[in-house]
């Protein structure tokens, strides 16, 4: 599957694929992420049955220190 | 002091100082810093996180969100959109309700930009959000962020980073005076003096980064930091003398041999 995370291009990504797969995939730690599809947040009490589409546009986020 | 507690939104803080968490050498010093500053509350910024390197260092795992308040900020938003997506994003990230909102302008003051800043606070407090505004020390601005619904204004006391200090206690006090809820100076803080100055003025509050994180050594700096908070409120409450144009001697002079 192919999908945009944090504006750049990830090809060969396994398909089907929920965000909590992609979260494995990645090696995230997920209590300390959130993440938006689509401009969508997506709660993560959903992580594990929302299913990611062909060219979905996702952000990952986390906190870093800041003033 | 102990019932003079910091209320902002309902919640309370044991300590009057907030301190940023950027610029450290590393989160570790940023931890040590803020055990010594007292400090319960943090500013933490929102960025993506570097998915080619699962395994760096994350701030929650040197400072506990169990232990001490995160207040999501919207630093890097120009408009109110980009701040409400950000701080939306946070919230799912950890569950806050009370955020920092700048909205900046030119990279060379750092001066938030007032009218963005007015549209993204109303924006963001229809949201839901308990609004800290990081705002300009202007008490018309301040006014209309208040009555907005903002739940703290936070005037600059000078240029973000520049360790200045306090370039306008004037205008510091007229929004002290005029303001029901917290006054929390954000900004500009250089050294110890800098933040008395400001909790003399009545301020609730002092929000540093730089001052800490940039001194040669931040850890001693921030309990520093933490007396000077403490001894300004306490001047405050105190209520000090009133000013003289000459001497008055502390020794009586009945009695002189």
């Amino acid at each position: 599957m192919f999908l945009v995370i944090n504006g750049e291009d990830h090809h060969d990504l396994p398909d089907p694929l929920t965000v909590a797969g992609l979260i494995a995939h990645l090696g995230l730690p997920e209590k300390k992420i959130a993440i938006e599809r689509n401009r969508e947040i997506v709660p993560k009490s959903t992580f594990s049955t929302a299913a990611l589409s062909e060219g979905d546009r996702l952000e990952i986020i986390h906190f870093i220190g800041g003033g | 002091m102990s019932t003079d507690k910091l209320i902002v939104a309902g919640q309370t803080f044991n300590s009057r100082l907030i301190i940023g968490t950027g610029k450290y050498k590393d989160y570790a010093q940023n931890a040590a810093a803020l055990e010594a500053s007292g400090a319960d509350m943090v500013t933490v910024a929102v960025r993506r996180v570097n998915i080619s390197k699962p395994d760096e260092p994350m701030l929650m795992d040197f400072i506990d969100p169990k232990k001490f308040t995160y207040l999501p900020n919207t630093a890097g938003c120009f408009t109110g959109e980009d701040a409400v997506r950000t701080l939306r994003l946070a919230k799912e990230a950890g569950g806050w309700n009370l955020v920092k909102l700048e909205v900046l302008s030119d990279p060379k003051h750092l001066y938030p930009d007032m009218e963005e800043t007015l549209r993204a606070a109303e924006l963001l407090i229809k949201d839901g959000f308990d609004v800290m505004v990081y705002c300009s020390d202007d008490p018309v601005f301040a006014r209309k962020l208040e009555d907005l619904g903002c739940a703290a204004i936070m005037p600059l006391g000078a240029p973000i980073g520049s360790g200045l200090g306090i370039q306008n206690p004037v205008n510091i006090r007229l929004i002290v005076e005029q303001t029901k809820v917290p006054v929390i100076v954000d900004a500009g803080v250089g050294t110890a003096s800098d933040a008395t100055v400001a909790m003399e003025l009545g301020c609730d509050g002092v929000l540093m980064n730089t001052a800490i994180a940039e001194a040669k050594d931040p850890i001693q700096m921030a309990r520093a930091m933490k007396h000077a908070v403490i001894a300004g409120r306490e001047a405050y409450l105190a209520g000090r003398m009133p000013r003289k144009k000459y001497a008055d001697p502390s020794s009586p002079l009945a009695g002189l041999i």
